[in-house]
């Protein structure tokens, strides 16, 4: 068993990102158990990392949605090394998110040992909170209960909050 | 082809400081000592030096880990240069843009002999506690950083490792197949001087090594190390009275199409060094074929894999068999790859050896790990994710 955690004990500490007037929605937004991405409201382009303008359409009518929080591992590492002191080995997967090709965010997986995940998992949200920030992590899909107490648990889809 | 701008330049002088894992010499000790080299290579006189250009300019040195070396600013005042023109910059076609910057220079009159250096103290500074990936963070982190970071992925090889996993998923390629490039590497450095590590490495060795972000092992990361490498580009002109056999500067790529990222670049299977390539080959006559060698950045050897790829010397997912046991990338093999023995083994001078390795090798100065048969052409690539460059060189001006 290899780079399994739970939510909360990935990392013994996370480097917190600086949240600004564009992307706090994005790091905040987790609060109420959902994630949202950027979206463009003339092209319906989501935008990741958030941007004031969409890159396809070059609009600047951009607004936060909620997404389904569901996606699939396009790729991963176990990574050994402890770059943060302390840490023990934990996966680091690109999630690409199910609402676009390409939309991908990088993040940890959670209740899940490093052997056994694999390109093309299907995953879902999961937010481990510290301080100001949720932090979008995923699991398997389907594994609700499985060890993620005090997890808030991502739901919903589609509902636009602009 | 008449804008080939960069074709205006060529490298007239190499020079290489001491290198080694802690030279305990300070940065801009290895800095003179490779710059007067460069200038004594070229046969020219100090006060011929007219421009300076490095990557990443100043204020990167061994106190703070030993990535950047001094700035140009502090280099003109140590050596008492005069000149029209310099810059250090760190963003461009990663740490070839201290070239392209210089050819652009010299392409447009500002300058005519321009001293090129790049300086890394990160042997010493780690040594000395300086160079630390990341401990306690208290700063927040801005930038693409910080939808890295937070998730402990705040190395390139956590960056790289998940594509050598798509390569592995996707195309077959295995670890005995990626070892090559270090276990090649490593062959090269045994017949460098000049270079770190030069005892042998046999795949056992790789095989066994530890995990840092799996599929990368330990030896899939370079060395940091102290040295400094500079070099003398001079305009065209001055070609006819050059010292050595001009090394002509063929073709730059330094473009960003598709998103610069680390992340965000869109197919998984290739890297953004595809946008530098496809320019850099649309700026020459010269085809994939006409390269003798390549000097292909391996900071991590996924990198190396990859700018087989964009560049085309394979198809994309084809580089594992293109590596395959190692012999067509050997010294004697069809493309001979990272002569020096590459930043895994030869020490990591990052970016810019590549250069300094591809004039040794065009000039037929290489020694015991020259290249056989006499290479004209070297392709030499730079960097990955959001900072990519790439660049070719002729033996000779075309």
């Amino acid at each position: 068993m290899v780079g399994r955690h739970r939510v909360g004990e990935v990392l013994p500490y996370r480097p917190v990102p600086f949240l600004d007037p564009v992307d706090e929605f994005f790091w905040t937004g987790g609060a109420d158990g959902r994630l949202r991405i950027l979206r463009c409201r003339d092209c319906a382009n989501f935008i990741h990392p958030a941007a004031p303008v969409c890159r396809r359409c070059h609009g600047t009518a951009v607004s936060p949605e909620v997404v389904s929080g569901r996606g699939r591992v396009a790729t991963f590492t176990v990574n050994h090394q402890p770059w943060i002191p302390g840490s023990d080995p934990y996966v680091i997967a690109l999630v690409e998110l199910n609402e676009q090709k390409g939309l991908f965010l990088t993040t940890n997986l959670v209740d899940i040992d490093g052997d056994d995940v694999t390109i093309g998992l299907e995953v879902e949200v999961v937010f481990e909170h510290a301080g100001e920030v949720w932090y979008p992590l995923f699991r398997p899909a389907g594994t609700a209960g499985a060890g993620t107490a005090g997890a808030a648990v991502g739901t919903g889809a589609g509902e636009s909050i602009a | 082809m008449s804008t080939i701008g960069e074709r205006q330049s060529y490298i007239s002088g190499i020079g290489q400081s001491q290198v080694g894992r802690r030279t305990g010499l300070s940065e801009m000790t290895l800095t003179v000592q490779a710059a007067l080299a460069a200038i004594d290579d070229a046969g020219l006189g100090i006060d011929e030096i007219d421009g300076v250009s490095t990557y990443p300019g100043g204020g990167r040195g061994t106190a703070v880990g030993g990535f950047g070396g001094p700035g140009a600013p502090e280099v003109i005042d140590a050596l008492g240069l005069s000149v029209d023109w310099y810059q250090g910059s760190v963003e461009g076609a990663a740490q070839l843009q201290a070239v392209a910057n210089a050819c652009m220079a010299i392409a447009s009159g500002l300058c005519r002999h321009v001293l090129v250096y790049r300086t890394v103290t990160e042997g010493t500074a780690q040594g000395t506690g300086g160079r630390q990936v990341m401990g306690r963070v208290t700063e927040r982190i801005s930038g693409p950083a910080k939808y890295l970071f937070p998730y402990g992925s705040v190395s390139a090889t956590c960056w790289l490792a998940p594509l050598a996993q798509y390569h592995m998923h996707h195309f077959g390629l295995t670890r005995e197949k990626l070892a090559q490039v270090a276990l090649n590497g490593r062959r090269n450095a045994a017949r460098n001087p000049q270079a770190i590590l030069r005892e042998p490495l046999e795949l056992d060795d790789y095989l066994s090594a530890r995990m840092i972000s799996s599929p990368l092992c330990l030896f899939d990361c370079d060395l940091p190390c102290d040295g400094s490498t500079a070099f003398v580009i001079s305009h065209v002109d001055t070609a006819p009275d050059a010292r050595h056999v001009p090394i002509h500067i063929n073709a730059l790529g330094t473009s960003a199409r598709g998103r610069p990222s680390w992340d965000q670049w869109e197919d998984l299977a290739t890297f953004p060094g595809r946008s530098p390539a496809a320019q850099m080959w649309n700026r020459t006559e010269l085809k994939v074929g006409d390269v003798d060698t390549a000097q292909l950045y391996d900071g991590f050897s996924m990198i190396t894999v990859l700018w087989l790829e964009a560049l085309g010397f394979c198809g994309t997912g084809e580089a594992g068999d293109f590596l395959g046991d190692g012999s067509r990338i050997a010294l004697d093999g069809e493309l001979p790859l990272n002569t020096s023995g590459g930043q895994l083994s030869a020490g990591r001078l990052h970016g810019l050896g590549f250069v300094h390795e591809s004039v040794v090798q065009l000039r037929g100065d290489g020694g015991e790990r020259q290249i056989p048969r006499q290479p004209e052409v070297a392709a030499v690539a730079n960097g990955a994710g959001s900072t990519v460059g790439c660049l070719l060189l002729t033996r000779g001006i075309r």
